[in-house]
This record gives C-alpha cells, structure tokens and sequence, in this order.
C-alpha cells in the first residue's frame, strides 16, 4: 500500500519511537493516522500494518475491535459526536442527541445516504466543565445549545439553516 | 484562550502560565522559571530528589491518591533492565477535564516533569499515553517535544551533563479502560487494553515488562515547582497529609463551571458558592460527586463542613478521585442519573472477568428497565445487591467504579427509585410482560 509522504513519515517516526523488538507498539497509532487519511481501516490496511510491524493479520484484528475509535466502514466526512455522559445529560447533552437524530433522521453510528455526515452518541470526552460538549471529527464545540447544533449542522451539510 | 475565567480563590502553581500569550512555547517556559527545577535536579542525588517529592505530600492525581514519592522508591534503580517513564494522559474518568489543559498550556512542565522523573528512577525514554479523542494534544506536545530537543532539554547529553532521555507521544484509541494503569501498559505494546494481574505493580514490571513510573499528568506537572520550590513549600499549601493543589473540575448545575486550581482542604461550600458562583436558577444542591463518576455519590447534607482532601473524603465513605466534582441540583432525577452512570461501565467493561462484564450489563438493563418504568420493587434490593456483589471481586478496579456510584445513590436516593414504583409506564408498554430490556 501506498500512503501520503507525511503518513509514511508519521510511519517512520513511530516504528523508532519504541524499545527494539517492540514495534508492536506502533500498531494502534499507525491505524489511527491511517484511519484519518483514509476513512477505515480496511482489510488491505490491517495487512499492510500488520506486514510492516511483524505480526500477523488476526494480531491487528484483535486489537483492532477494541477500541471505539477504529472502524472498518467509512463514516461522514464529518463525524459528528454528542456526548451524553454525566455532565454533559445535566446539562441537556441528551436532548441535543436526539435533537441531532431527529435532524439528521439517522442514529447511532450511521451515515446519511450522502456520506456527508455520520452520528455517534459518545462517552466522556473531557470536556464536561464546558458541557454540553460535541466533537466534530477531533474539533471540540463547547456550551452547544440547541441552536448552535442546528447551525453546526446546517453548515456542515452545506445547507442552509432553514432547510435542516 | 482560556476556556474559564480564573477564580480569584485559586492558587495558581501548576496553572500559573495558563493565559500567558504563547503560553505553550518553550521561549514562555524560559522566560518563567522553566527547565530551572531540571538545572536543580541535575545536581541532586536521586535519593533527594524522591526525598523532595515525599517532602511534598504530592498524592497521585488520577484518581487514586497514592503518594507519588513512595510510588517512585519502589523502582529498582539497579536493576539491570531499562526503566521507563509513562505519562496517564487518557483523561476519560466522566467529569475530569484538566489534564487537556495543562497539556495545552503548558507542554513543557509536563516534560519537565517526567525529566526530573527520569533522573529520580534512571529512566532514558517516556511515553506520554494520550487518549485518542485529544488529537489536537498530540500536535501541540510533538511541538514541545521538538523545541526541546532543539533547546537540548531533551535528547543526549542534556545541558551538557551527560544525561540522555527520549520522550514520545502515544495515542489511544478510544477506550475508558486503558486509563487504568496495567490496561495502559498492555494498550502501549499494542495489545487489547486488558488489565494485568498485579503484583508485581508497575514500579517493577512495567512497560515492556521493566520499572516503570506511571503517573497521571497532574502528578508529573507538580514535581517541577516542588523541585524548584522545595517539597516543604508545596505541601504546607494543601492540609497535612496531601500537599499542594488540585486542579478541580467543575461541572453540571452551577453558575461558572470550569477549572479551577484550589489548595487542597478547600471547604466544599465555598467552591461551590464562591469559586463556582452558587447552583444554577438558585436552587439547592441534592448530589455531589467529588472526584469523577466513580466515586460514591454525596447528599447536599453530607456536604456540609466537608473539605476537599483526601482523608476527609474518606471520611465521608468517598473519595476525592480525579478532580471532577459534578453538581447535582434539587431537580435531578437520581433514577436516571444512576442509569447513565451505569451505561458508561457496561460499555466500558473489557469484558476480561466475569464479575464486571456480567454485572454492568445486567445493573445497565434492569436500571433502564426501571427507568422505563416497568421496574418492581424487588428491584430496588437487587441493584444494590448486585453492585456490592462485584466490589472487590473483578480484575481490576473498574467493577468498583461501576458498583460504588451506583450503591451509593440506591441507598442516599431510595425515595427516588420507590417513587418511580408509583408511576405509570408508558402507555406503549403497559401491556408488555416483565423483561430485561438488551
Ligand atoms: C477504570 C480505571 C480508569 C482510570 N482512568 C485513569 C485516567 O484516565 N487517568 C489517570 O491518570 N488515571 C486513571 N486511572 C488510575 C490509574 O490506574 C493510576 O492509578 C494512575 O494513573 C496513577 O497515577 P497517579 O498515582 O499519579 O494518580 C484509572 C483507573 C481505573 C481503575
Ligand atoms: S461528560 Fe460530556 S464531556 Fe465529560
């Protein structure tokens, strides 16, 4: 496989970042890079990390269902993540998911039919002191109101804000 | 830009840079005392500087409070093997929001730390383990990390001393558990964030099977100003046996949220009223969570007189945990607040014991069935039965963290959950028989 020059940097940078005989290590952080360059962690990718860290395939895929942040199908370009975990459903984090749902007419970890948009309710994301809190792919938006979720998502499918 | 406005109340010493302009580059560190507490720590014997930090009274600021200076004396230092420095930077404890700033402030006391860390143990490489949802922390440590080196704080020869010591990032990928240190350390070898069985503790088998000093960011932060202030002038800022500050994370029903860095045995009445502006729509405080989601949950007169330490939350049968304090006003449904608590374990649980995979994911199902209002009373014994039925019997603590929040409002808010009892389910499930919900 054949990545971006800074991903295979990125590569080179992590497969020296560990003791020798270690390279396992850079196994999650090379799928998340991956990931974000190309939207999944596909069968090729989990070969190809595999290959270059010296496990097998099934070393990948066991770790690789794990962890909530790896996916093997693509999600919205923007991935759109309401936290509803404690202080954040004081604060009326529930409502603004199923404000985002009722919107969007999709649920938990789905794509609108355009790829423009994907949902997830999620845990914690530290951010619980400017809850209620969202992340849109890694950007955090603090204090969201029912409003500004609307206009958030309103932009984010390059609509306008009448039309959600 | 700050995410708060300061508080008046605080004492800033690990905050002390937040809201310089540029706060995070290494030219703002030099220019405040930065990298002095390295210049110290190079000429002390490693024995002092472990000494200092005991002077100190730090504790651990992840959660639990376990003294960072006795933690540190149990590595072999002549121990053959490499010794390793890791940073808990997977902040995921619900309510615990600090760790991000301190990152995003202040990089550079973060490294400073594990520095004088390094020195203390023989440590020549540090991993700092971030969760994978702070990318944008990422980015701003890698800066850091590459100032320092160019600055030769980092690298060989370390301001001419001969010293060497590498220091990386390494980035989660979405998971509650490996906040927990052994499931970190497995997660750091790129395995399943499974917990090891301890002993051996991680002092002594720790990352890649060496010592290891493993500590929460906060802890790391706080050794450079006890360094270059001494010991004795951190701990006489907190209460005897916990010096220093905390970083305290305010959240759910009150007027200005935020973080907050207060002394610890600061009156909880006060944080509330004077550093947090008083309880939304002024109304009365029914719960409190002192430190994280974890933590047994408080009434509002349990609150009365209590300072926030260690041992006085002890006390009280709780804990002072990570910092998140949650507030709960009068109008909270407690039924529903022991719900959400009770999702977040279950989808959390790595599902390597028995007692914690099988009972959050029961105690989620039959809370969400009460929620749905088609719980019995029988209920009501069984949640915490159940719940105190995995204390102290899984792997690793995380069945605690799920039983004791969750014991503790069954038994303080049992009026609530009996009240539910009266209430009619919901018209589309009156019919429905008696079941567990998935
Ligand atoms: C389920 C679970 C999750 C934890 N999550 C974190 C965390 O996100 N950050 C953290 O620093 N400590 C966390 N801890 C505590 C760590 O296991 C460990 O005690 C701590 O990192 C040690 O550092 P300290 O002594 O400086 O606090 C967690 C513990 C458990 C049981
Ligand atoms: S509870 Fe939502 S960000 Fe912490």
């Amino acid at each position: 496989m054949t990545f971006s020059t800074e991903l295979e940097a990125k590569f080179a940078r992590l497969l020296a970042s560990y003791p020798p005989g270690r390279q396992r290590s850079a196994m999650i952080p090379m799928l998340m890079f991956a990931q974000d360059e190309l939207g999944c962690v596909s069968a090729e990718l989990v070969n190809e990390v595999a290959r270059r860290i010296g496990v097998t395939p099934v070393q990948v895929e066991e770790v690789l269902t794990y962890y909530s942040m790896l996916h093997r199908k693509p999600l919205g370009k923007a991935h759109v993540q309401v936290c509803t975990n404690i202080s954040c459903l004081l604060t009326g984090g529930a409502e603004l998911w199923e404000q985002a749902c009722s919107r969007l007419g999709i649920g938990h970890k789905e794509v609108l039919p355009d790829g423009s948009i994907s949902l997830e309710e999620v845990e914690c994301i530290g951010a619980c002191s400017w809850a209620p809190a969202i992340q849109v792919n890694y950007q955090f938006h603090h204090f969201v109101t029912p409003e500004k979720l609307d206009r958030l998502l309103a932009s984010l499918r390059n609509e306008n804000p009448h039309a959600v | 830009m700050l995410y708060n406005e300061p508080s008046p109340l605080e004492i800033k010493v690990l905050t002390r840079r937040f809201g310089l302009p540029n706060s995070a580059h290494i030219d703002t560190y030099l220019a405040t005392d930065g990298y002095k507490a390295l210049r110290k720590a190079l000429e002390m014997t490693p024995k002092d500087i472990i000494e200092e930090v005991k002077v100190s009274n730090l504790r651990g600021r992840g959660g639990a409070g376990f003294p960072v200076g006795m933690k540190w004396s149990f590595v072999p230092r002549d121990s053959p093997k490499p010794k390793y420095i890791v940073v808990n930077a997977d902040e995921s404890e619900p309510g615990t929001c600090k760790d991000r700033l301190l990152m995003e402030f202040d990089p550079h006391q973060l490294i400073e730390g594990m520095l004088i860390g390094a020195l203390a143990v023989d440590a020549h490489a540090g991993y700092i383990y971030i969760r994978g949802e702070y990318r944008y922390l990422i980015d701003i440590l890698d800066k850091a990390i590459a100032e320092a080196y160019e600055r030769g704080y980092l690298g060989r020869n370390i301001l001419g001393t001969g010293f060497h010591f590498d220091a990386y990032t390494h980035t989660g990928a979405g998971a509650y558990e490996c906040g927990e240190e052994s499931a970190l350390l497995e997660s750091l070898e790129g395995k399943r964030g499974v917990p090891r069985i301890r002993p051996p503790f991680p002092a002594v088998v720790g990352a890649f099977q060496c010592p290891t000093i493993l500590n929460n960011v906060e802890s790391f932060c706080a050794v450079p100003p006890i360094i270059r202030d001494g010991g004795k002038a951190f701990a006489d800022l907190g209460v005897p046996k916990a010096g220093g500050t905390k970083l305290t994370c305010l959240s759910g029903h009150i007027n200005k949220p935020g973080v907050y860095e207060l002394p610890l045995g600061f009156p909880v009445d006060k944080m509330i009223q004077e550093v947090g502006g008083g309880i939304r729509g002024g109304k009365k405080l029914k719960a409190f969570i002192p430190g994280g989601s974890s933590c047994p949950v408080l009434t509002a007169a349990e609150c009365e007189g209590l300072t926030m330490d260690y041992d006085a939350m002890a006390a009280r049968k709780t804990m002072l945990g990570s910092g998140g304090v949650v507030i709960m006003d009068q109008d909270t449904d407690m039924v529903k607040a022991a719900l959400r608590i009770m999702r977040f374990y279950a989808h959390e649980s790595c599902g390597w014991c028995i007692p914690c995979r099988e009972g959050t994911a029961w105690l989620r199902k039959i809370l969400q069935r009460f929620s749905d209002g088609l719980g019995v009373r029988g209920d009501i014994n069984l949640i915490g039965e159940l719940a105190k039925n995995m204390l102290g019997r899984t792997f690793c603590p995380l069945g605690d963290a799920a039983a004791l929040p969750t014991i503790s409002i069954v038994e303080k808010f049992r009026d609530e959950f009996e009240a539910y009892l009266t209430r009619q389910p919901p018209p589309s499930r009156a019919e429905e028989p008696l079941r567990v919900i998935a």
